[in-house]
């Protein structure tokens, strides 16, 4: 790789031992990739994707420690995925015990680090930092150093910025040295689609369900998708932000895909149509019957696969102010539909810190207290992951927490049936 | 015996018995049980891939094409390493993706006294050759030994 002076004289070592360990990582990084030099970070905020103050994560918190020892701290503020704990999400005895005092026990320890790391402030906990309300939103062609896989696709798709898929420390890594390698979803030649797909379903797809047929299709290379801008027309509005947002995570977590072009939807496939088909792409179909057949090939690994569900989470990604509005509405009409007052399963939407305040200032915030449901900035994934939770029947349409944790997979349509009326079919 | 040659993204030798995934490697959804809850013989928790769910990967030669999944893929490795639970190689048929990548950078700049050599671009057929239980031999110039 050709470095700059600079760059060169820090691998040396000239701002020390720690800081040429970054430089060496970041390097060594971008040679597997051939990358030939160096770009800088141009975003004003980072995006980190470890939040969690896991006991197991020693070797992290150990790194981290090295930075701070060192001096260090990122050159830019920086927000950071969901808090694994919060105590507005029901749990018993025993699983609050295991929380507190055996999984998240470093939490408040790990939470000083990211302080003294450079963390936007203490509510910049999400997966949806690029929500206007938490302000964490890149502009088209900045260069970031971001992690969080959600955020990544919709920092690249919706929002045109230039990110790979880096992994956490990483992502740190690149905001304290200031530059990132160049390659991959950093070029121009890396963000053209070497896979087409057609869109030819009887109605507007899930948007959970399609992205998961999709990530597992393309894994890590860029869908250019046709059609789709039948069902959710041309204008990038809060509606279309929310379902690309969900969309994108389920590319990003059953497949590894970084960025996506929607044909007259997403800004570079506006600005630059086919031409961004690169020669010989594959071609992908998804009908009825394709979405039906991805459907039926999760496995349900409850261990009574008849079993009621104990909770319900909604909200992986972070849900969008839009969405909380929206499935106000659907609650409370699926309950007087179902002759319910309360939704029949505990029920948990979960959504940035941010985004939770500003629906806490409008009526809806009432509304839907009113219906049972609990909101939460929890990261619903961390609150899964152990086997406590792990034995317990969760439903969700988020097709991310489907795959990293035991949850069970439904449709929107499905999970509003369960929770107001109880009971769907799959 | 057959040879295949392969770029070398992290050095070293080793000679283990092989595990095959055909599909990618969700990094998190495999190693998370293990790191979290004290398994150290690194026991695949990913229910999404049947080549690997509930076998151990501590000391294998760990066949893929790619990673996949949460960008928390990277540390999540890292971490493995320097838990002394990686597998004892990583051989990919394809060429690295940036979260394993990130992930054996990491453990080969900041671990100390762990080696995990890691070779990419073996092709397709590597991965069709090699099966489960296979004696694997990486050498240092990323040549692969199937037995």
């Amino acid at each position: 790789m050709n470095l700059t002076k600079e760059q060169q004289a820090v691998l040396d070592g000239a701002k020390g031992e720690v800081m040429a360990k970054v430089m060496k990582t970041l390097v060594m990084y971008g040679e597997a990739f051939g990358a030939e030099r160096m770009v800088p970070v141009t975003s004003k905020y980072n995006h980190l994707v470890t939040s969690f103050g896991l006991k197991m994560m020693k070797p992290v918190f150990e790194l981290m420690q090295q930075l701070i020892d060192a001096g260090v701290a990122s050159g830019q503020k920086f927000s950071v995925d969901p808090r694994p704990l919060d105590g507005n999400v029901p749990a018993n005895f025993l699983q609050k015990l295991i929380f507190n005092q055996f999984m998240y026990s470093k939490q408040d320890f790990y939470e000083g680090q990211l302080e003294k790391l450079g963390l936007m402030d203490e509510n910049a906990f999400t997966c949806t930092c690029y929500m206007d309300e938490v302000g964490n939103k890149p502009q088209k062609g900045e260069v970031l150093s971001w992690a969080e896989s959600s955020a990544v696709v919709y920092a690249n798709s919706v929002l045109g910025a230039r990110c790979n898929r880096n992994s956490g420390i990483i992502d740190i890594m690149g905001s304290i040295a200031g530059c990132v390698p160049e390659f991959g979803l950093l070029t121009d030649e890396g963000r053209r689609a070497t896979w087409i797909v057609e869109i030819k379903t009887t109605k507007k797809p899930e948007a959970q369900l399609l992205g998961s047929a999709i990530g597992m299709k393309v894994m890590e290379a860029v869908p250019y998708i046709k059609g789709l801008d039948q069902w959710l027309g041309t204008e990038l509005n809060d509606a279309v932000c929310t379902y690309l947002k969900d969309f994108g995570a389920a590319t990003a977590s059953n497949g590894a895909v970084g960025l996506y072009h929607v044909e007259n939807l997403t800004p570079e496939a506006v600005e630059q149509g086919s031409a961004l088909i690169a020669e010989d792409a594959q071609v992908y179909v998804i009908d009825d019957a394709e979405l039906e057949r991805v459907y039926r090939s999760y496995p349900v690994i409850w261990k009574n696969t008849e079993a009621t569900p104990k909770l319900c989470f909604m909200g992986c990604p972070h849900m969008s102010l839009e969405q909380l509005k929206s499935w106000t509405d659907k609650v409370e009409a699926g309950l007087k539909e179902a002759g319910n007052r309360r939704v029949v399963i505990p029920t948990v939407f979960t959504a940035s810190p941010a985004v939770l305040r500003e629906f806490e200032k409008t009526p809806y915030a009432a509304r839907l207290k009113a219906t049972g449901v609990i909101t939460s900035y929890i990261c619903p994934l961390m609150y899964m992951n152990n086997p406590l939770c792990a034995k317990m029947p969760v439903i969700t349409s988020s097709n991310k927490l489907r795959t990293y944790t035991t949850s069970r997979y439904y449709t929107d349509d499905e999970i509003l049936m369960q929770i107001t009326k109880g009971g769907a079919e799959k | 015996m057959r040879e295949f040659h392969g770029r070398v993204v992290t050095p070293g030798t080793v000679t283990a018995e092989a595990l095959v995934s055909h599909g990618g490697l969700n990094t998190l959804a495999s190693f998370q049980k293990a790191l979290q809850f004290g398994d150290k013989k690194a026991t695949c928790g990913d229910q999404n891939n049947p080549d690997l769910y509930g076998k151990q990967m501590l000391g294998k030669a760990l066949c893929l094409p790619m990673t996949i999944g949460s960008t928390t893929g990277g540390l999540v490795l890292y971490c493995a390493c320097a838990m002394h639970r990686q597998p004892a190689c990583m051989l990919f048929s394809e060429h690295i993706d940036s979260l394993a990548a990130a992930g054996a950078v990491l453990a080969d700049v900041w671990v100390d006294g762990v080696t995990m050599p890691v070779i990419d671009c073996l092709g397709s057929e590597f991965l069709d050759y090699v099966k489960d239980g296979m004696q694997i031999t990486v050498k240092e110039d990323g040549t692969v030994c199937v037995d």
